[in-house]
């Protein structure tokens, strides 16, 4: 399964994973010096999992993310300073400052958007992977969800009609083994590629800290997707390193369970990759500060920005004026 | 022009817009090859192939859902969900999702989808198939709630809902499926959110959509042969609601009455008599009443629904207790 990348295709993707690792590191200090309104959900310990996913798309292709969601958007691609705008919440954000972090969309390059409800998201990349089948676009849909979606109702209804229809579509598990404030075996009987098997969906498992292993199994799933094949289960054992939201005490772990998590680091694995090709120190810290300076950049752009207008999201309820009087 | 049933007239909406616009699929639970529980698809598949008519298995919150993401994904999805009752499995789609990715994500994107969905008793149908819960999806920003009351207003409002950038709710009723009405060859299209004048009158308003519209025009009949001359307005659009229509017939006749077939409490009639009340409290020579059904779940039993649903002679009191009140009447509880 292991596809050997070449030096500048890893120092691509570590990159994109240090812009979410970093992101997400400003966002927390922004969060604790109350610049960032309403909940914060960080995904922290698990950037190699839509980095090698979102390698392995195309321009065309679309993901619908979770409330977990910044690495998601990131990933795929979106504007880094209309990302910082949208979480602080200003007018320049990439939703005008209506959706803010559990919002955060750019219909552009592919992006849904992040989904405020747990497993929001699967019907929608499902639609949008019909869309792709019935306008023969050759593109293929993600639906990225966490563990704790795989008790909700829709998940087997997804799995199930995009079985029927052969839609191209991947089904993208974060499994970092907690609900929320619940761990995965208190939480789901079964074993999602087992469920897989009950479709007649393929399903792998793969260490979700390993980018490389993360991108060869996307790639190879992805590509049978658009092929045809039919929907895809791509179950990434990941790790959760912040709690729930930002200031979660997290009582409800132990020392141990928080120090596991943190003992598998995707940063850490692919710059010993990327080392051990020869990358030098130097080079990835040039990289890492290249990417620092573009966040810094961002949030001091965000920081800049104007208050959205009560107007105009008024006006934006609908797209444009009814005949009648709505309210 | 040729007499059409509303069922019909439905259907041909269907088959025009996709014919028009190949943009247009349908799917939904057994609309395909059965061509649906009240055969109002019936037809579709043969006619624009198992690709455009899909049947779903009965999964009502992935119908919304992937209605949604098709729809922001290019297409023009128009899914049924088999009874109104049903919508409660699909609300997160509705609700959370489609009524709120225009504004939510800062406008990038609109989400051209239409739900068809059939509401209304007398059918027996009892109390998880046959309720009226428009209310509910008209108390949500971003969605459009149209109840169409004949066949031609249901052949025009679908087109025109297929073709509105926003999520529409296209409310059918079960009672109305078999009813006749004239369809032009080249029908005229009707705006979402314009009323039309069913009856003219200038005694008292009775502001009505859906099957509800034939009970108060029958009302009007009988209240005719007393004297009293009732307008009839019909909605056709409850979200958004013709606020100008209804006031300028207020302005004429003075009395409002509003009556549909839904529960009475927290309904469309509390809305309209409130918002009127605020606009029109001079104009009022009475209080706005209102006619729906009572506080209860829809029952089974042929004479228990008989009395529960609201009907002509409902509307005849309701105008003659509007047209009776004194200044100084006291409200009964």
């Amino acid at each position: 399964m292991r596809i050997e990348l070449n030096q500048q295709e890893l120092l691509s993707l570590y990159e994109t994973m240090v812009l979410i690792r970093r992101s997400e590191e400003r966002l927390s200090r922004l969060f604790g010096d109350g610049e960032v309104p309403g909940f914060l959900h960080l995904s922290i310990g698990k950037e190699a999992v839509p980095v090698g996913i979102c390698a392995a798309l195309q321009a065309g292709d679309s993901v619908a993310s979770t409330h977990r969601g910044h690495g998601h958007a990131l990933a795929k691609g979106v504007d880094l300073r209309g990302f910082f705008a949208e979480i602080l919440g200003r007018e320049e954000g990439l939703c005008r400052g209506r959706g803010g972090s559990i919002h955060v969309a750019d219909l552009r390059v592919g992006m849904l958007g992040a989904n405020g409800i747990v497993g929001g998201g699967l019907p929608l990349a499902l639609g949008s992977a019909l869309a792709h089948q019935v306008r023969r676009s050759g593109g293929v849909a993600v639906a990225f969800f966490g563990d704790g979606a795989m008790s909700e109702g829709v998940l087997h209804e997804c799995l199930n009609l995009a079985a029927l229809w052969k839609l191209p579509l991947l089904f993208a598990c974060e499994n970092n083994g907690w609900s929320e404030f619940s761990p995965l075996m208190r939480q789901f009987a079964a074993q999602l590629c087992a469920l897989g098997n009950a479709f007649g969906i393929p399903a792998v498992q793969v260490d979700g800290s390993d980018v490389e292993a993360v991108r060869a199994a996307a790639n190879a799933m992805i590509a049978s997707a658009r092929g045809g094949a039919g929907p895809q289960i791509l179950e990434c054992r990941t790790f959760r390193w912040h709690g729930h939201y930002e200031g979660d005490p997290q009582k409800y772990r132990d020392a141990g369970d928080l120090a596991d998590a943190r003992s598998r680091d995707s940063l850490l694995v692919s710059s010993a990759r990327l080392e051990a090709m020869g990358v030098t120190t130097e080079r990835i810290r040039t990289l890492e500060r290249a990417v620092e300076a573009r966040i810094e950049a961002a949030v001091a752009a965000a920081r800049l920005g104007r208050a959205p207008d009560y107007a105009a999201a008024a006006a934006d309820v609908y797209t444009r004026a009814a005949g009648g009087t709505h309210g | 022009m040729a007499e059409t049933r509303y069922g019909m007239a439905i259907n041909r909406a269907l088959a025009d817009a996709m014919q028009a616009d190949s943009s247009v699929i349908l799917f939904g639970e057994d609309i395909a090859a059965a061509g649906g529980p009240f055969a109002v698809t019936r037809g579709l598949q043969a006619k624009f192939g198992p690709e455009r008519v899909r049947d779903t298995p009965i999964s009502e919150a992935t119908i919304a859902g992937a209605a949604v993401g098709a729809a922001l994904g290019g297409l023009k999805p128009v899914v049924e969900i088999m009874f109104m009752d049903f919508i409660t499995l699909a609300m997160d789609a509705l609700v959370n999702q489609a009524a709120k990715a225009h504004f939510m994500f800062g406008g990038q994107c609109s989400v051209p989808m239409v739900v068809r969905t059939p509401h209304g008793g007398g059918l027996n149908a009892g109390p998880q198939h046959s309720q009226c819960l428009e209310a509910w999806l008209a108390h949500v920003p971003g969605l459009k709630v149209v109840v169409p009351s004949n066949p031609t207003d249901a052949y025009a409002l679908l087109r025109a809902a297929i073709e509105d950038p926003d999520p529409v709710v296209f409310v059918e009723n079960k009672a109305l499926y078999s009813t006749k009405g004239e369809l032009a060859d080249v029908p005229q299209p009707v705006a979402i959110g314009r009323a039309s004048i069913a009856r003219s009158g200038s005694d008292a308003t009775i502001v009505v959509y859906g099957a509800s519209v034939a009970a108060a025009l029958n009302a009007a009949a009988a209240l005719a042969a007393e004297g009293i001359a009732a307008e009839v307005i019909d909605l056709r659009s409850i979200q958004p609601w013709d606020e100008r229509a209804v006031l300028a017939s207020v302005a004429k006749t003075r009395r409002l009455i509003v009556a549909h077939e839904a529960v009475t409490a927290f309904g469309v009639g509390a809305e309209i008599a409130a918002r009127v009340s605020e606009l029109a409290f001079v104009e009022l020579a009475a209080p706005v009443l209102r006619v729906g059904a009572d506080f209860m779940p829809v029952p089974f039993a042929r004479a228990l629904e008989r009395e529960y649903l609201p009907g002509a002679a409902d509307i005849t009191a309701a105008v003659r207790r509007c047209l009776d009140w004194k200044a100084n009447a006291r409200i009964k509880p």
